[in-house]
């Protein structure tokens, strides 16, 4: 077993499992946000659920897990690939050979995580340590994390637009990651061949615009139409 | 018929052994033919340079018919140069400009030492090779047709597979260093025929584990040897190594 954790394969497996696990995520997040659309009862109601239905207050630590697995194991990788190299070319070409993107999932993958640094601490951390203030919605008392949401792409004058460009290029960056993490990451698990391939590519491709088109509506929805 | 020629600069990587510090020299050519291939052009090169008293320039070639898998060089950024399914003895003149500069270096692979200039060890393969790369049982004569069944699918994508002529071209033009393209073929080309087939998960797991041994990199499926590959070689080779090699670890 651990010969097959340390081998290449297995340590891409890892990154593989562990990014798929993201992409689920990443849309049941999605989901949840796009209440924010319905108004503000709606989306407390749809946050109150997710703060505190059991199965996601158990899958909030996984999920961490998973974050850090795809983190961790990325830079093991990444490092021995660098060094796999140790002098470089003096000149590459590799336009044709293969995408901007599948070559630089580490810098997209290091600018997301900064992204996802800053929108924790806009985020959650607020709503898990953080003064918010409540509203009742239906009878019950629950925090007004929409409140907490139109805030930041709203209040401060040019700080909501600054706010909201940086969350719109946090998402561009996420969606060209994901442009090559899910046809790559069934290519590792060995579930692929040349008919999959251009299948998988293609359900990757729609996955990535909806989850960075997704995302961006919401700053777009609060700084233009709300 | 006319004869069309073209002026070139070169800039090549020059070194003198593994141990020493090399660098780029630079070198002009006229009235190089476009019909003649990239090793013919340096065949030129160091018959200047013999003629000059000068040290002429080591570099690995063989059959220069595209087959041996010898000839190397990395040529203005890519392995094999600017044509897709050649190799470097298949590479013609006429793919470059008059006046242009081309840059040539060698397969730049920690795992595929420098031996002189242009020359790099590829005992890396052999080594891979060594590991598992073979039928161990002895399959006899030829057998008689239809006496052993093999689905026609099955029988070409072994053939393609086969036509990995090991040149290393997907390792050097891999920005990990990743060897996947060519052990997947090698594992491949057996593990879908009934002779290679037997040995197919101690193969994947010896093989794997000699090419990370060696220190090539990690496949992160960007598709850069499959598109230099002189064969064709396909990416879906390298997701049935995956399958072969997890299949072979969860059967123990």
């Amino acid at each position: 077993m651990s010969n097959f954790i340390n081998s290449s394969i297995g340590k891409k497996l890892i990154m593989s499992i562990s990014g798929l696990f993201l992409i689920v995520f990443l849309l049941v997040h999605l989901t949840a946000n796009l209440f924010l659309l319905g108004g503000s009862d709606a989306f407390n109601l749809s946050a109150h659920f997710m703060g505190t239905n059991p199965v996601i207050q158990i899958m909030q630590p996984v999920l961490a897990l998973g974050f850090l697995f795809h983190i961790v194991y990325s830079l093991i990788v990444q490092f021995k690939n660098w060094a796999s190299r140790p002098v470089k070319y003096a000149k590459v070409n590799q336009k044709e050979a293969s995408t901007w993107v599948s070559r630089n999932m580490i810098w997209l993958g290091i600018f997301v995580l900064a992204f996802l640094t800053l929108h924790i601490l806009n985020f959650y951390w607020k709503l898990q340590f953080g003064e918010i203030g409540t509203v009742v919605v239906n009878g019950e008392k629950m925090e007004n994390a929409y409140a907490l949401v139109a805030g930041l792409f709203t209040e401060g004058g040019t700080l909501a637009y600054i706010y909201s460009g940086i969350y719109i290029i946090g998402f561009i960056a996420l969606g060209l990651h994901l442009h090559h993490a899910l046809w790559s990451s069934f290519q590792t698990i060995g579930w692929s061949n040349i008919k999959w391939r251009k299948i998988l590519t293609v359900i990757g491709d729609i996955y990535a615009i909806l989850i960075a088109v997704g995302f961006s509506i919401i700053p777009i929805y609060f700084l233009f139409i709300r | 018929m006319a004869h069309k020629t073209i002026n070139i600069k070169l800039r090549v990587w020059r070194q003198k052994d593994a141990k020493s510090k090399g660098g780029f020299e630079n070198y002009e050519l006229e009235n190089i033919s476009v019909d003649s291939s990239f090793l013919e052009m340096i065949d030129v090169l160091n018959e200047k340079l013999v003629s000059e008293n000068k040290e002429p320039v080591a570099y690995d070639h063989d059959c220069r018919e595209g087959i041996c898998g010898m000839c190397s060089l990395f040529i203005n950024g890519r392995a094999h140069g600017p044509d897709s399914l050649v190799t470097t003895c298949q590479l013609h003149m006429r793919k470059f400009s008059d006046g242009e500069t081309i840059t040539i270096e060698p397969w730049r692979v920690g795992s595929f030492p420098i031996i002189k200039d242009l020359m790099v060890d590829r005992t890396a393969y052999e080594k891979i090779m060594q590991a598992g790369g073979f039928v161990s049982v002895s399959t006899g004569g030829v057998p008689d047709a239809n006496s052993v069944t093999i689905p026609k699918a099955d029988a070409d994508e072994a053939m393609d597979a086969a036509a990995c002529i090991g040149c290393g071209a997907c390792v050097a033009t891999c920005k990990n260093s990743s060897a996947m393209l060519f052990v997947a073929a090698k594992v491949s080309q057996l593990a879908l025929l009934p002779q290679g087939k037997v040995e197919a998960s101690r193969r994947a797991k010896n093989m794997v584990a000699k090419m990370d041994e060696l220190g090539f990199g990690n496949c992160s499926n960007t598709g850069a040897c499959e598109m230099e590959c002189p064969k064709g070689i396909s990416l879906a080779h390298i997701a049935r190594l995956n399958r072969e090699f997890l299949a072979a670890n969860i059967r123990g």
